[in-house]
């Protein structure tokens, strides 16, 4: 009898895709609700998005159910955070946390596409973009998922920062202002939805400043 | 079965004894899950072409007269995309000692960042710094623990301890060389051109990280998978100091200026009728 191989895979992409921008002293955080496998709808109305900490927001996409996981575990190590330092993570902590979390599962990865973004110890914006297994980068903007290669160029062309390798170094955020940060990410997903498959149905937008987290919604095309 | 050495991995069991479960994953290291599956190397080799990790790329390190010169593109590419232009590619492990990145981005940050909590261990355990002999030891002997799993790091740890300045070349497979001069990457073979022909053991600071400077961007020009900025640092008795960061695109007309020339028939403008 010949040998016979599983077909079966631990992972499915259920596509999306998840933008962050950093501003100076905001951070805006967009996903789409769609949730996809194959050439099927799952759900119209599904979040990415999740508030980890009072000034962390993290959007992922990739394999919902690996991302849910991982939503999980950092929430309860934030937790768990909070009752050792009676105070909350900072983003940057965040950062390094998720990082090592996802470079735990190196040999078994979390099939998780992430953008963090938040308000670092300055008030500043800032935004921390990830692989799937824990390679972290500090940047003005990011996107990730089935829509990054269509709307990184653009926002390359919109917002491109100078490098922070740069010597002498200049800044990282963007001169805009939070409401033409907030447009910018509309336009973003209202061009990849026209030409990427598995973005569309919703946006769902976090903006989080000083104030606090706001939350918008906008709809975009169902096709 | 093989045993696989997680000793990398291990801490010092905690003081208190037995910690409640909820804070069990933070005193501990937590282990390295393992797929359960028969055919551990074709789920590896899927994982990676998943991840596929980013292995476009121009590190390059040598030894001269006033400590070491280490120099590095910072793109990281996925297939054809470009994923990043603005990666720190030299990673500073300490104040005394650098790595550098090529291979899988995600594998060379940890294992940089696990070095450097090992090194500032070994200072508190010996009251001295760690010489670069031992670093790179430590370093190599976790990778070789790893080697066949996966992992794709090709690093350089460059540093200056009590014997001087040290250069050594490590990687996944489990190598470990020293040497004075070293480029390791997909645009290695340009930079190591440039680097080779203008290579001598006295010059100066200035000379040293101008010749660095240019092998990376040479690199950068010829090959696809590097880009972005040069970055290159001195490491001299006093430890690590970044000289520069320039965008290679910028460094192009630094090196090829363009010759103004004569217009020899203006553009006109055309009627539209």
């Amino acid at each position: 009898m010949p040998i016979q191989q599983a077909n079966w895979s631990p992972y499915d992409n259920n596509g999306g895709t998840c933008v962050a921008i950093a501003g100076a002293d905001y951070c805006v955080v967009a996903a789409d609700t769609r949730m996809s496998t194959g050439y099927n709808i799952l759900t119209r109305d599904y979040s990415k998005i999740i508030q980890l900490a009072e000034k962390s927001v993290m959007a992922s996409s990739g394999f919902q159910a690996d991302v849910r996981a991982l939503q999980k575990v950092l929430e309860a190590r934030h937790l768990a955070y909070q009752h050792q330092h009676n105070k909350q993570m900072s983003c940057p902590a965040m950062a390094q946390l998720l990082s090592n979390t996802l470079y735990y599962k190196r040999f078994f990865p979390y099939y998780s596409f992430n953008v963090l973004g938040g308000l670092d110890s300055e008030g500043k914006g800032c935004v921390f973009t990830y692989d799937a297994v824990g390679s972290y980068e500090r940047v003005g903007y990011s996107s990730q998922g089935s829509g990054s290669t269509l709307i990184m160029p653009f926002l390359d062309n919109q917002l491109k920062s100078p490098s922070p390798l740069l010597l002498p170094a200049k800044d990282a955020v963007t001169p805009l202002s939070e409401s033409e940060a907030v447009d910018l990410v509309k336009t973003c997903f209202a061009s990849a939805t026209e030409r990427d498959i598995y973005t569309g149905d919703k946006l769902e937008i976090l903006v989080l400043n000083a104030k606090g987290v706001l939350r918008e919604y906008m709809e975009l095309r169902k096709d | 079965m093989m045993k696989i050495d997680f000793s990398g991995l291990e801490q010092n069991a905690s003081l208190r004894g037995n910690p409640n479960e909820l804070l069990s994953g933070l005193s501990t290291a937590p282990e390295f899950q393992i797929p359960n599956t028969n055919d551990f190397d074709g789920f590896q080799k899927e994982s990676i072409q998943m991840v596929k990790p980013a292995k476009g790329t121009t590190t390059l390190a040598f030894i001269f007269k006033e400590g070491v010169m280490v120099a590095a593109d910072s793109r990281a590419s996925m297939g054809g995309y470009i994923s990043s232009q603005s990666v720190k590619k030299i990673i500073e492990i300490n104040p005394h000692m650098l790595g550098t990145m090529a291979g899988g981005a995600a594998d060379c940050q940890f294992w940089h960042r696990n070095l450097g909590i090992k090194c500032r261990l070994h200072e508190l355990a010996n009251k001295r710094r760690i010489s670069v002999t031992g670093a790179s030891k430590l370093l190599a002997n976790i990778l070789y623990s790893y080697r066949g799993m996966g992992l794709s790091v090709g690093t350089m740890i460059a540093g200056w301890d009590e014997k001087g300045p040290g250069l050594y070349y490590v990687d996944s497979e489990g190598g470990r060389l020293k040497g004075t001069r070293f480029s390791v990457g997909s645009g290695s073979p340009y930079a190591y051109g440039v680097l080779d022909s203008g290579y001598h053991y006295d010059m100066s600071v200035e000379e040293a990280a101008e010749l660095a400077r240019r092998a990376i961007y040479h690199a950068t020009f010829r090959d696809g998978a590097s880009g972005g900025v040069v970055s290159v640092y001195h490491v001299g008795p006093n430890g690590w100091k970044k000289l520069s960061g320039d965008d290679v695109g910028e460094l192009h007309y630094t090196y090829y200026p363009v010759e103004p020339t004569t217009i020899e028939q203006e553009m006109a403008e055309v009627s539209v009728s």
